[in-house]
């Protein structure tokens, strides 16, 4: 099988996570070294109505995801593609293995954000990215590097 | 560089990654990497980038593949560095 270089829409449509854990809206750019996409965090989102109670404020984990669906599986649905075919990544899976993260500010309701991403390495099916979360006024939110590895469904 | 110094630059790489401390202290040669160490199979990948990047050597996938124990990898390096 040959490989395909997947549109920003096409790797999209490939990413598995699906309501109500999908955290990418649009992807922006996507090449073989980088990725940019964008994710609105709807402000009815059940998870605010316990963190916290008349504070609500997205959960680090929750945006710990956002950049794990971006820059590592959606920039792996992308590298997996170009090198074997589209059929290889409905194949697979792409598990998140481990992570470094700094936050440095928060996502309040209804605010959107800009993960960009770039490729550290991507070896025998491993893939890790140096990301980062800024909301539409340039904060930077969120710092991480962030790996993920292929396993077969 | 000698087989033994090869063998501690070795230990003290996977180490970083290894889970299962204890058995960090008493293992050998035969110890197995993922399933005695504890090392997960994804972090295997960073320990051969990092044997590449402290030997200055080159790891093709296949002979990657081949490394289960200790002694396997050591072999691996030793043969790489001539």
């Amino acid at each position: 099988m040959s490989g395909v270089a997947l549109s920003p829409a096409e790797v999209l449509d490939l990413l598995p996570q699906q309501e109500p854990f999908r955290f990418v809206d649009e992807i922006v750019e996507v090449s073989e070294s980088r990725i940019v996409a964008r994710y609105t965090f709807p402000a009815d989102a059940d998870f605010y109505r316990g963190h916290f109670p008349g504070n609500p404020v997205t959960p680090g984990v929750i945006l710990l995801e956002c950049i794990a669906q971006v820059g590592v599986v959606a920039l792996g649905i992308y590298l997996v593609a170009l090198e074997a075919g589209r059929e290889a990544v409905e194949r697979r899976l792409a598990l998140f293995s481990d992570a470094e993260v700094d936050f440095s500010g928060i996502v309040k309701p209804g605010e959107r954000v800009t993960v960009s991403a770039h490729r550290t390495f991507w070896r025998r099916g491993k893939l890790r990215s140096g990301a980062e979360m800024h909301l539409d006024d340039g904060t930077l939110v969120c710092s991480a590097i962030i790996s993920g590895m292929g396993v077969s469904r | 560089m000698s087989r033994d110094e090869t063998y501690a630059k070795v230990m003290e790489i996977i180490g970083r990654y290894a889970k299962n401390k204890d058995a960090l202290e008493g293992a050998s040669e035969d110890t197995n990497i993922l399933e005695d160490l504890k090392v997960n199979s994804a972090r295997l990948v960073d320990v051969i980038l990092d044997f590449e990047d402290e030997f200055d050597i080159e790891v093709a996938d296949e002979d990657a593949d081949a490394v289960n124990t200790v002694g396997d990898a050591v072999s691996l390096i030793e043969a790489k560095l001539g």
